[in-house]
């Protein structure tokens, strides 16, 4: 009995201290289904009287957000693939190859992952102005993949260091090229972390901020996270607006977290305990 | 599959150290092609580039003409720039609430939620808890950043309605328009952000944990506290590191944040070093000067990270 009284309160600060951290979205999901007058009447905390999605609607038209969508889809989809893609040919040299000097290789993609963004934006800002690359989707792909890739490398290359060298050496010995080995053996076998890779570099590229801020300055281009970062910035938007933005930006976010909650956490198992 | 057999029983005849440590190299016969594209594909995007600012750094640039060599000039006047250092000081600050303030608090919470709520409320009420502090994490940091500047708003902002309504009007501020008051709101927003990192590597480490020192631990009459100093904080010792390491680089180079919810204001109050280097790239277009900014940064973060890999690989040992 009284194990069962000490055990309530803390879970009920627990659970007051979970809620705090979602009461954001709650909140925001009250307001942008409310009309302007009713927000300037009744203030944020009052609940909905009605649903309202005029807001909602005159947001997405306004910042063509369908458009968005596609590209942050488009830039965060393929990014996902090609990283991975990179991340495993890397890995696949490093873990089961071990390459002469592979400790000083994975020490650079390393470090290429840690390196503040800010000591490559200006060059690669300007180099892609050189080669006609400037507010395109594609240069943003392109950095993306490599840096995503450096951190996949990283992990990929550890699982790979620990992979059984029977399987590899008895394929090698049956006439299988390298080549062969990777992708019908390899490939197979490591399909659950390359799956836990493929939702992080899908996410974090969809929140990436700086360099899709500095590369995608026409509207067509931006991201989803550009898009409403700008717009933020500017200040231009009134209550109504504001919480469409901030619900039509965490919806997707949402939807990722509802589909992969356990890839996410598994994945950061396996990144951890390297 | 006879075949295969006999080939391979063949091919280990033929090579009676195979079994040894270093398999035999054929000549031309490498992993080292698989490199290729990467290492390729590294030096046109991360080498060059980074050569290139940490060049330009040595220069005075507009970003227009050819930028003019100047030496140290652009480092020499960072040591007297009153801005940078404040950057540096606000970065410190950052630190304390994305790396220091997350890792205590998600020790705690993660050891609570293992070890106290998965035990006597089940696995279920378990995972609901961890989503929700995990959350923030999956937001874009511009969205993050609309909706708490919506919710600190100094007129009709929730934070300042609460208040109000909970007869507390006296406390309402200006939370992000405030110099006193920015940078601390920030942090405040930052920690929100951050926690559910460490929290959900916390607790996938203690699932490494053998349940039975807990269990002797709790025999031998250690309370629950006991048990997280004696045993949950030295278990975990590993994830500890390197959630610090990894949260103190992501404090150093926050951007999106800054950008989004103060701009570096008010008067500068929250400029951090990312923050400074950007305006100074595009607004100001003293392109030379941002690059040294940026490679000040640069080799701070460097430095941390390659002091945090040695401690890594001293405790993995």
């Amino acid at each position: 009995m009284t194990t069962a009284l000490r055990r309530y309160p803390v879970l009920i600060a627990l659970c007051v201290a979970a809620l705090f951290m979602t009461v954001p979205f709650l909140i925001v999901a009250l307001n942008a289904v409310k009309s302007p007058a009713e927000y300037a009447q009744n203030g944020p905390l009052s609940l909905p009287e009605g649903f309202y999605t005029d807001g909602v609607r005159d947001f997405w038209e306004r910042v063509d957000f369908g458009r968005k969508l596609v590209n942050s889809v488009l830039i965060s989809g393929s990014v996902a693939v090609l990283a991975v893609v990179l991340s495993v040919l890397n890995a696949y040299a490093i873990g089961i190859g071990r390459v002469r000097g592979r400790t000083w290789v994975l020490a650079f993609f390393v470090l290429a992952n840690v390196l503040p963004q800010e000591a490559l934006v200006y060059p690669v800002y300007y180099l892609s102005k050189e080669v006609g690359l400037y507010d395109t989707r594609l240069s943003v792909i392109i950095v993306f993949t490599v840096i995503q890739a450096a951190f996949g490398t990283y992990l990929l290359a550890s699982v790979l260091g620990q992979f059984p060298r029977e399987i590899v050496e008895a394929a090698r010995i049956d006439g299988a090229t390298k080549w062969q080995v990777l992708w019908r053996i390899v490939v197979p076998v490591s399909r659950p972390t390359l799956g836990v890779l493929l939702v992080f570099f899908f996410i974090w590229t969809w929140n990436e901020f700086l360099l899709p801020l500095v590369m995608l300055i026409s509207n067509d281009n931006q991201t989803v996270s550009v898009a409403l970062g700008v717009l933020q910035g500017q200040r231009l938007m009134d209550a109504t607006m504001t919480n469409a933005a901030a619900l039509l930006g965490l919806l997707p976010a949402l939807v990722f977290f509802l589909l992969f909650q356990r890839t996410l956490t598994r994945g950061i198992a396996v990144g951890a305990v390297k | 599959m006879t075949v295969t057999v006999e080939r391979g029983a063949a091919a280990g005849a033929k090579r009676p150290a195979g079994r040894s440590r270093h398999r035999p190299r054929r000549p031309g016969d490498s992993y080292a092609l698989f490199l290729l594209p990467g290492a390729l594909a590294f030096l046109a995007v991360v080498v060059v580039p980074f050569l290139m600012n940490t060049g330009v750094s040595f220069t005075d640039w507009q970003g227009v003409g050819s930028p003019e060599w100047s030496g140290l000039a652009n480092y020499r006047e960072l040591v007297g720039d009153e801005d940078f250092w404040a950057s540096f000081r606000h970065s410190l600050f950052m630190v304390v609430a994305m790396a220091a303030v997350p890792t205590a608090l998600g020790l705690v919470l993660a050891a609570a939620l293992f070890d106290f709520v998965g035990k006597h409320f089940g696995g279920r009420v378990t995972a609901v808890l961890r989503a929700c502090f995990y959350l923030p994490q999956v937001l874009p940091i511009a969205v993050a950043g609309i909706v708490w500047s919506w919710i600190l708003a100094p007129e009709n902002g929730s934070l300042n309605e609460l208040l109000k309504a909970v007869g507390l009007g006296g406390w309402q501020q200006d939370w992000l328009g405030d110099p006193d008051l920015a940078l601390y709101t920030v942090m405040a927003v930052m920690v929100w952000v951050q926690l559910g990192f460490p929290l959900v590597v916390f607790m996938a480490g203690l699932q490494r944990v053998d349940p039975a020192l807990y269990e002797a631990a709790e025999l031998d009459g250690a309370g629950w506290w006991r048990r997280f100093l004696h045993i949950t904080l030295p278990q975990i010792r590993p994830e500890i590191h390197v959630v610090l390491l990894w949260c103190t680089i992501a404090a150093l180079k926050v951007f999106g944040a800054v950008y989004v919810l103060t701009k570096g204001g008010p008067g500068g109050a929250t400029d951090v070093p990312s923050y400074f280097s950007f305006t100074t790239f595009f607004e100001k277009t003293q392109v030379g000067y941002g690059a040294a900014i940026s490679t000040v940064l640069t080799v701070l973060v460097l430095a941390l990270a390659l002091v945090g890999l040695k401690l890594q690989e001293r405790t993995d040992r």
